[in-house]
């Protein structure tokens, strides 16, 4: 797959996978790995950048006696997953294109 | 490997790093790697689980800019002391010089790389200029009734249409390969850097 769409798909998936609640890095790799598998040194730098576009906030809280980092979605976020999925419209729409008209040639 | 010996071997891998970003990612792996012990892995198996440091290490170089790496060399280079500054002064003569070398020698080998795809493109866009001519010389000489230079025009310009199309996706081919080569020379200057802390 494009090397720049992956990456926008896995941003979004990653929004995603924290949207109803925060969430930690091994939980969201393991909420993901059903539908898309992924490393710590691909997911790390994920969180990296959507934090520092604001789409997300990090908070250390303390859990069995260590700190654990939770990300929580901000609202820019949210709005992110929401254009992700119009554009997705889009781009069905496209593809029904495509594909009719294959079928119309064969 | 056990959970302290991922860690310092993680931390000497990534020494030309930014102090704040080593201790960001080993945070961050630490974390991972007690989230699986308690999922029930041991220690062991919670670090193989991780993949391998190499690899680890190799991404998170590719994900730091440039500027961040030579910044931190240039700040490791401001705590030297004095005589140390002095061998640099004394010998600058002969470093600025390899220096200069180094970074001409990998200039003239971007050059070198996409003057070879400039070429294919130009040799590309002649033959498809080629084949446009004989084509119409094909047509000059079959107007004018003479069948042997027809069919010889006729026959080149198959032969530089084919040409033409080959090239074609050998340019693209090529320039693909070149754009790759260029990305891992990137990756391999970095690791250069990153390497280089390691010693000193």
């Amino acid at each position: 797959m494009d090397i720049q769409l992956k990456r926008g798909l896995l941003d979004v998936c990653v929004l995603a996978a924290i949207k109803n609640e925060d969430s930690y890095g091994y939980k969201i790799i393991k909420d993901m790995q059903p539908y898309v598998k992924l490393s710590e040194s691909t997911l790390y730098p994920i969180l990296r950048r959507l934090e520092s576009t604001g789409m997300l906030s990090v908070r250390s809280a303390e859990h069995n006696g260590r700190l654990r980092k939770y990300y929580h979605i901000t609202p820019a976020g949210l709005q992110r997953i929401e254009d992700f999925k119009s554009e997705w419209k889009e781009m069905i729409s496209i593809y029904h294109f495509v594909v009719r008209g294959e079928e119309e040639h064969e | 490997m056990n959970k302290q010996e991922f860690l310092s071997a993680l931390t000497e891998r990534l020494s030309g790093l930014p102090a704040e970003d080593i201790e960001r990612y080993r945070e961050l792996y630490s974390e991972s790697i007690d989230d699986r012990m308690e999922e029930g892995f041991s220690e062991e198996e919670a670090v193989a689980d991780l993949g391998v440091l190499d690899d680890i290490a190799r991404q998170i170089i590719k994900e730091t800019p440039m500027t961040k790496l030579v910044k931190e060399k240039f700040k490791t280079k401001r705590e030297l002391r004095g005589w140390q500054i002095a061998l640099i002064v004394i010998g600058s003569p002969l470093w600025i010089a390899v220096g200069a070398v180094c970074f001409s020698l990998l200039l003239t080998l971007f050059i070198l790389l996409w003057v070879a795809v400039l070429v294919i493109y130009v040799l590309f866009l002649t033959f498809c200029a080629c084949s446009l001519a004989l084509l119409l010389a094909t047509v000059f000489a079959a107007v004018k009734g003479s069948a042997p230079p027809a069919l010889l025009c006729f026959g080149s310009a198959l032969f530089c249409i084919g040409l033409s199309i080959l090239l074609f996706f050998g340019a693209i081919g090529t320039t693909k390969g070149v754009i790759k080569l260029c990305g891992k020379i990137l990756l391999g200057i970095k690791t250069l850097f990153v390497g280089k802390e390691k010693t000193q």
